[in-house]
């Protein structure tokens, strides 16, 4: 078994109003930032041991999608790194 | 023949509605989440409230809890499911309804009261009630926006499976009477089958003459037929 480090990265799909970040972006544009956008994401490290990478990443996939993302709502990402 | 009202840790509707169908001589009770179903279970109420804290996504933590696995079993065998606010957040969550509720389109919690379109009085949680009826019912949400595809939502309105739209006083539904940028002012919908619904307004809290109005009862006169 070998330990690894799975980074999950929620975000909402392209198209779906994200209302925290217009309202974030509005308060650094009011600070006096200059920006064209601002997107949020959710993001999970899950430490967890496994066989190898791929039986890692089946893993995660399978949290991710029963739990962590919302297939209505989101996109996922996931990387996976030997600790 | 009992409505079970499901208590999640975070729940705080649950006696509301427990009281509202009690006095419209539904039995009703209260069932903590870990204690499992009733045997005698004849409808299931998923309340509002914040379980779990709503971390995460409201709703996502109890939609995943074991007890939902018998909700689900009942549902498939008719059993009236009605879910109430952080009850449609679960419901939707456990994909016993379709879409999702998410954010406001304010980002602001919003508690008020809200006219509300009959869109399809042929269901157990509209019978009482006629098609383009307009009533008022209170919302208590900061994560109450109906979110689903564009074509998922068609399908859902060509099968006549939206139960009530935002609108104002008169039906008229617009982007102005939209409380929380729900699409097409969606407020309620059906699961596969009707007997299955979930709805972000209160019905429960406007069901008992006491506090003014009764124009709920219509919904919980679901189970009173169940």
């Amino acid at each position: 078994m070998t330990a690894y480090t799975a980074t999950v990265t929620v975000r909402l799909k392209s198209g779906v109003l994200d209302p925290e970040a217009e309202t974030t972006q509005r308060s650094l544009e009011r600070l006096g930032f200059e920006l064209e956008d601002l997107r949020s994401a959710d993001q999970f490290e899950i430490d967890l041991d496994a066989e190898d990478r791929e039986d890692a990443e089946d893993r995660v996939t399978e949290m991710t999608e029963r739990l962590l993302a919302n297939p209505t709502l989101h996109d996922y990402e996931i990387t996976i790194d030997e600790q | 023949m009992t409505v079970a009202v499901i208590q999640f840790g975070g729940s705080n509707c649950d006696r509301d509605t427990v009281q509202a169908l009690t006095a419209m001589g539904v039995d009703a009770e209260l069932v903590w989440h870990e204690d499992g179903l009733p045997a005698e279970t004849s409808g299931v109420v998923l309340p509002g409230g914040f379980s779990y804290g709503d971390y995460l996504r409201a709703g996502a933590m109890a939609a995943r809890s074991p007890i939902m696995d018998e909700v689900r079993e009942l549902a498939e065998e008719e059993t009236p499911v009605l879910g109430i606010c952080n009850g449609a957040q679960i419901g939707c969550e456990s994909a016993l309804t379709p879409g999702a509720f998410t954010t406001n389109e304010s980002a602001r919690f919003q508690c008020e009261h809200v006219y509300l379109r009959v869109e399809n009085a042929d269901t157990p949680w509209t019978r009482a009630y006629e098609e383009g009826e307009v009533v008022e019912f209170p919302i208590a949400h900061g994560e109450g926006r109906f979110e689903i595809e564009d074509e998922r939502l068609e399908e859902l309105e060509e099968d006549d499976r939206i139960l009530f739209r935002y609108c104002d006083g008169d039906g008229n539904v617009t982007a102005d009477t939209n409380p929380n940028g729900s699409k097409h002012n969606v407020a309620g919908v059906t699961g596969e089958d009707d007997h299955v619904a979930v709805m972000m307004p209160h019905p429960e809290r406007v069901s008992l003459p006491e506090l003014g109005s009764t124009d709920g009862r219509g919904v919980l006169t679901g189970f009173a037929e169940s």
